[in-house]
């Protein structure tokens, strides 16, 4: 109890006498805050890319693409290969019969975003950023059940029309409804916009397939297929059955992983960024804290001194401190992670997919369990930036800290 | 008033070293203070009377000697073993008063307590008891600042006394108040040497002061050079 008090009552005379040092407690505070912003910035938009893409697949979704291609864009699938799925034990069937099946196109087109946009609002000079269009089949719409068409209608086939993604359409310029947009040498129609639970589908265009083979000269060949699974085993039956088929040489997994491990390839790389930056102006937010508590220990050396005069101990001055030192980075931690929150939670980004080279749309999202990192950081901070000038202040000889020989 | 002898220091010698420089404070010093006793210590400046308090207090040890308090040795403590001797043996009490700024008179006065078992409403009856002892009841819940130097120091007092120590250090106590309130100061220490029998230090650089005491040694270059009796 009684170590206690004493801890109390040093950690008290600490903390307020802080305004005594307002300017240096102040910048120690908006350093660790700048630290705790800068991480926070970059792992929310780690947290939200990784939620749109994890959102985007489900699991009773397959999505079938040549052996070994890890991502889309470097699959290719004969039109045989997916005569041979339709047919597959494990794919849905519609109430006519038809199987669940899209084979589906994945290329890279360009747009404009809305932040690149010239001040003369001449489209054909601004410098241009990668697009998905994607290729449907004809049960490409049927095959995803949670697709809302917020406006306009869905494209036709056979025909240059286009379904642009909502948070595509946030992003880019030129994409609403009644514009026209020309990809290679000809004109497309935006007849329609979706929206599909804020997956990354929305940050592509959607055309029919045969008018996207025709456009970029891929006839009979698409990138995967995607088929809609009759229930939980259906996933192993459809691999059984490829794996059977010398014809079939695919890989199946669901949707739903193929999109985690895309995710996590990308957002590991933002936090592999965020991460080093972090700890690298944390160190000078560190030479910050340092510098303040070794001002507080000098300012309130007569005080230590005193107090150890009357009985104290060294142990109630080395806690006093240390938990200054924490107040600070704490109050540090949760302004940052407060600029965080107003500046960037629920800001829409745009960035280069490392698996498609397309832009997708997502999310920054400041998530409680990033949160925790930020003010985790400022911890560190706080401890490493204390932990000297407490030892200090715990061993500072008495008459030394009074000034007398 | 005095008795046994409370403190005895047997050939204390103290030495720092400063650079390549050894500068000797004490060499083979001896002194004897009984209990009850008031002791005034003058000297010029740099003559090793801050130094000396330190020693009696144990915030500063000898080099060479032995020093003891109520017949144990002080001078062989650890760190630890010196914090829980000083509290409670040994009232401080300082010229800018060294009261914590951003605690109350009662807190500040209750600062000893805090190391001793005592509970919260006995620390309060206490604190009460010696603010109320230095006249300064109404004050307790006063900060340092809203305080005059001789109030300041009347707390100080009461910090010093709260523990019931036996032994008062008093490091220029009036040094930075004027000739009224110095006296009253000193006229408050003299009760409680006479009164409450407490042994009292105290350094001074006015002769007027040490005049409250029941004799004044003076120290020169680390020595005693002459030892009066007043009163």
């Amino acid at each position: 109890m009684r170590v206690f008090n004493e801890i109390a009552v040093v950690t008290t005379i600490c903390i307020k006498s802080i305004p005594q040092r307002f300017w240096a407690s102040f910048s120690t505070v908006v350093a660790v805050g700048l630290v705790v912003t800068v991480l926070l910035a970059f792992l929310a938009m780690a947290a939200g890319f990784q939620q749109t893409l994890r959102g985007t697949g489900t699991k009773d979704m397959a999505i079938l693409m040549r052996a070994g291609s890890q991502a889309e864009l470097n699959s290719g699938v004969t039109r045989d290969q997916a005569r041979l799925i339709e047919e597959a034990p494990g794919v849905m069937k519609d109430a006519d019969g038809k199987p669940l099946v899209s084979p589906e196109l994945y290329v890279i087109v360009d747009g404009v975003k809305k932040t690149a946009v010239p001040a003369d609002g001449n489209l054909k000079k601004a410098p241009r950023s990668n697009l998905t269009l994607r290729g449907l089949g004809p049960a490409g719409i049927a095959v995803r059940p949670g697709l809302k068409i917020v406006e306009g209608r869905a494209f036709k086939p056979g025909t240059n029309e286009l379904m642009v993604g909502r948070a595509l359409q946030k992003d880019f310029a030129g994409v609403d409804v009644g514009d026209t947009v020309k990809l290679g040498n000809s004109n497309w129609l935006v007849v329609g916009a979706f929206e599909l639970g804020g997956s990354v589908f929305e940050s592509e265009l959607w055309a029919d397939t045969p008018e996207v083979q025709d456009l970029f000269h891929r006839q009979n060949v698409f990138q995967s297929i995607r088929a809609r699974l009759t229930g939980p085993d259906a996933l192993k039956a459809l691999s059984d059955y490829a794996a059977n088929d010398p014809q079939l040489k695919l890989d199946v997994t669901t949707e739903a992983d193929y999109y985690a491990q895309q995710a996590s390839r990308t957002s590991d790389l933002i936090q592999k960024l965020g991460w080093p930056l972090a700890i690298a102006m944390a160190f000078g937010a560190l030479a910050g804290a340092l510098n303040t508590m070794y001002s507080s220990v000098a300012a309130r050396a007569q005080e230590i001194a005193t107090l150890r005069c009357i009985g104290f101990s060294g142990t109630s001055s080395f806690i006093g401190t240390l938990l200054e030192s924490l107040v600070l980075a704490l109050v540090g931690g949760f302004v940052g992670t407060l600029v965080t929150w107003v500046l960037f939670d629920g800001l829409t980004g745009s960035t280069l997919s490392g698996a498609s080279f397309s832009q997708i749309v997502f999310t920054f999202h400041l998530t409680p369990a990033v949160a925790l990192q930020g003010v985790i950081l400022a911890l560190v901070v706080g401890l490493v930036g204390g932990v000297f000038p407490a030892w200090r202040a715990a061993r500072i000889p008495i008459v030394e800290a009074y000034g007398t020989p | 008033m005095t008795g046994q002898t409370l403190i005895h220091l047997q050939d204390v010698s103290k030495r720092f070293v400063k650079g390549k420089d050894t500068i000797t404070i004490f060499d083979h010093l001896g002194l004897s203070i009984p209990a009850g006793d008031f002791v005034a210590v003058m000297g010029p400046s740099g003559s090793g009377k801050t130094t000396l308090l330190n020693l009696l207090g144990g915030i500063d040890q000898p080099t060479e000697g032995s020093i003891t308090f109520d017949g144990g040795r002080v001078d062989t403590l650890t760190e630890g073993q010196l914090a829980r001797w000083r509290a409670h043996n040994v009232g401080f009490i300082f010229q800018f008063y060294n009261l914590m700024p951003t605690l109350s008179a009662a807190r500040n006065v209750e600062l000893p307590l805090l190391l001793t078992s005592f509970g919260r409403a006995e620390r309060k009856r206490r604190v009460e008891a010696a603010l109320s002892l230095v006249g300064l009841a109404e004050r307790a819940d006063h900060y340092p600042r809203e305080m005059s130097g001789g109030q300041q120091q009347r707390v100080a007092i009461a910090r010093a006394l709260i523990s019931d120590p036996k032994l008062l250090l008093c490091d220029e106590p009036t040094g930075d108040l004027d000739r009224t309130t110095a006296d009253e100061i000193l006229a408050m220490l003299r009760l409680l040497n006479q009164e409450m029998g407490k042994t009292i230090v105290m350094v001074t650089h006015d002769p007027e002061a040490a005049k409250y005491a029941r004799r004044t040694l003076h120290l020169d270059k680390g020595r005693f050079t002459e030892r009066e009796l007043v009163a």
